[in-house]
């Protein structure tokens, strides 16, 4: 797989196919069995701890429910990573920290606990803190998860915005077909672990492949099969014949 | 909270710690007595220590001089070496005794010195010859069931 | 009867392994906190918040329950003393008690039920919230950041907080007996003087607080970060870091002791 500079990439796949896992293995949290991922054509997991801090500045990750530090107020959890590898004055923390916020569009909201917040609003704070380092590549592990058609919206059109204002690459994590549809530059479908498909929105929702089809389509049966793999029914509830 | 009433809260828990700390050691402990890691060794032999232990005080007119420092059993002669660490501010001439006493009825044992008239002092290494036994109260009672016994017979 | 026989061995077999896995993720889990403990001195403020976390806000209940304990000793060896007519020992009673044994243990008690459940709490919800993960992909080790200061606040707050709980209940036995009954002031603290030593019985205690501030800091944190990350798995995370600590505080009392106070 690749992910080039300047896209916005969607992973799809069902529940359990390990777009997350991907994610994880991008961010070096996870080691792969077998394979090698490379950022920024560094082999990422040959790293020492050092030079793996070093490449995680320049990433963001969303988290799927935001992962917002729920003792900090909205503001001090944007700040965080400014104050943690920066040593910026604190007038220019709060000149950035309020510019990301405004960029999310919560700059009003600064004082509030996250507590306080909407699910929306939270993973906006979230994707607030994870481009403060001003990242070259983000990461959205299912950011339209949960909210209300609105906000996936809001959500959908910054990763876009967000992504074209930095330069970086972004890529997200999600089932949401309607709308990632809308935003990204190409698709991959994962399914067991392996990529099945891939290609541009317009090639994935005309495709004719039964996978990809149904995925799209959210149809109920088709290569992913309604029921888990079980022995015969009839025999399941002792039914000879 | 604020930052600095944080910093207050914990400056007051520190001080209050190190402060208990300190009323432990000197208030409650002996923080204050002999120091027993400076002063000379003398060696008193024992025919019988009695409940001795190791670390009980030696005492001089009811004055904690030193401590006891080990307890071993001379299987030549057969009586108990008694390693005294004394304080170097009580010199003792060298002709003083030693004696195990009790302190109260029930209380624990002790070493009690008591000054000679020689006039050299006791150096490192000395050995202590006039000693006082522990009393042992199973002989006691021997002696006095022995006594009386030749009382009565004498009696006849 | 044989398929029972295998069938617990193959239990038995099978805790230990897990068991033994235990021991030494958690050595891992130690070493890497004490490795990356740096930052939390480099930047003192970390320590100061998790000293406030671990010592300041059991210092309540750590000043009345060590008071309360001050007064049953008092009021327990003297109507026991009284029989032999000692009443003025119990002064050397209650501190002697208190500084070798019931101010160590008692202390790390309430520390790992107070401090030690709400660090496993703590720990367990930032992993089970991603939170610890977040920080990890802001390039901030979380050990550096978070579980090194945790382990250090709670290690520095043992130590004094046993020995707070020690003066409030010397000062709670003073005031029943002196106070209140009447023995004599003089007698209470020159016999509690004269049979307290400094080697022997204050820093042997206060090495016990040490070991025991070690121990349930290090088992809250462990079983707050090893937590399953849902709402069930945190809360046995903090039943078993109050009965782990409380296990591991009372066996390692005993092997002190026995180290410490028998001359062996």
């Amino acid at each position: 797989m690749n992910f080039p500079r300047g896209k916005v990439i969607a992973i799809m796949g069902g529940s359990g196919t390990g777009k997350t896992t991907l994610l994880r293995l991008i961010g070096a949290q996870l080691k792969p069995d077998r394979g090698e991922v490379r950022v920024d054509s560094h082999p990422i997991h040959a790293m020492s701890h050092t030079q793996l801090y070093a490449m995680r500045r320049k990433m963001g990750m969303l988290f799927q429910f935001g992962a917002l530090f729920t003792d900090l107020s909205v503001f001090d959890n944007v700040a965080f990573p400014l104050r943690e590898h920066t040593e910026l004055p604190e007038s220019m923390i709060r000149d950035l920290v309020l510019m990301k916020l405004h960029a999310v569009g919560l700059r009003g909201a600064h004082a509030l606990k996250p507590a306080e917040l909407s699910g929306g609003m939270a993973r906006r704070v979230a994707l607030a803190r994870a481009i403060a380092l001003d990242p070259m590549l983000i990461m959205y592990d299912e950011p339209f998860t949960g909210l209300d058609p609105i906000s996936v919206g809001i959500i959908g059109n910054l990763i876009r915005r967000l992504n074209d204002a930095l330069g970086a690459t972004s890529i997200v994590v999600t089932h949401d077909v309607q709308e990632s549809m809308k935003i990204v530059d190409y698709v991959y479908f994962l399914s067991g672990g392996r990529v099945v498909a891939q290609g541009t929105p317009k090639e994935v929702v005309e495709s004719v492949e039964p996978f990809v089809h149904q995925f799209v389509h959210g149809e109920a049966d088709g290569p992913v099969p309604f029921h888990y793999a079980a022995p015969g029914y009839g025999e399941d509830l002792g039914i000879h014949r | 909270m604020q930052r600095t009433t944080l910093d207050l809260w914990v400056g007051i828990f520190v001080t209050a710690g190190v402060g208990a700390l300190f009323v432990l050691a000197l208030k409650v402990g002996n923080a204050t007595t002999v120091n027993a890691s400076d002063g000379y060794h003398v060696i008193a032999e024992f025919d019988n220590i009695g409940g001795l232990k190791v670390r009980a005080p030696v005492k001089s007119a009811g004055v904690v001089v030193g401590r006891v420092e080990g307890i071993s059993l001379d299987t030549r002669t057969f009586r108990a070496n008694v390693a005294l660490r004394i304080d170097k501010h009580y010199p003792f001439p060298k002709d003083s005794s030693a004696s195990i006493l009790t302190a109260g009825l029930l209380g624990e044992q002790y070493v009690g010195m008591d000054g000679g008239g020689d006039e050299q002092n006791l150096k490192d290494g000395d050995r202590l010859k006039v000693t006082q036994s522990a009393i042992v109260l199973e002989k006691v009672i021997g002696q006095f069931l022995y006594g009386k016994a030749a009382e009565t017979s004498a009696a006849k | 009867m044989f398929g029972t026989l295998s069938g617990g061995l193959r239990l038995v077999g099978r805790r230990t392994i897990n068991a033994v896995w235990r021991m030494g993720a958690a050595t891992r889990f130690m070493g890497l906190v004490l490795l990356r403990s740096g930052l939390s001195f480099r930047r003192f403020h970390l320590m100061i918040d998790e000293l406030h976390f671990a010592g300041v806000l059991s210092l309540i209940i750590i000043i009345v329950s060590g008071l309360f304990v001050g007064l049953v000793l008092g009021l327990q060896g003297y109507e026991t003393l009284k029989r032999y007519g000692s009443a003025e020992a119990v002064g050397t009673l209650v501190a002697l008690a208190l500084v070798r044994e019931l101010g160590p243990v008692v202390a790390a008690l309430l520390f790992a039920s107070r401090a030690g459940s709400a660090m496993t709490a703590e720990l367990g919800i930032m992993k089970s919230t991603e939170q610890l993960s977040a920080m990890e992909m802001m390039a901030v080790d979380p050990f550096a950041r978070v579980i090194s200061p945790m382990f250090w606040g709670g290690f520095l707050s043992m130590p004094l907080l046993a020995a707070i709980f020690s003066v409030m209940g010397i000062f709670g036995g003073y005031l029943i007996t002196v106070v209140i009954i009447g023995v004599d002031a003089g007698a209470f603290w020159s016999q509690m003087q004269s049979n307290v030593d400094l080697r022997n019985d204050i820093v042997n205690g206060v090495i016990k607080t040490i070991v025991f501030g070690a121990a349930v800091t290090a088992i809250a944190l462990f079983e707050g970060y090893d937590a399953p990350p849902t709402a069930e798995g945190v809360s046995h995370a903090v039943t078993r870091t109050v009965v782990t600590s409380a296990l591991a505080v009372l066996a390692l009392d005993f092997v002190l002791t026995a180290f410490m106070f028998t001359g062996v």
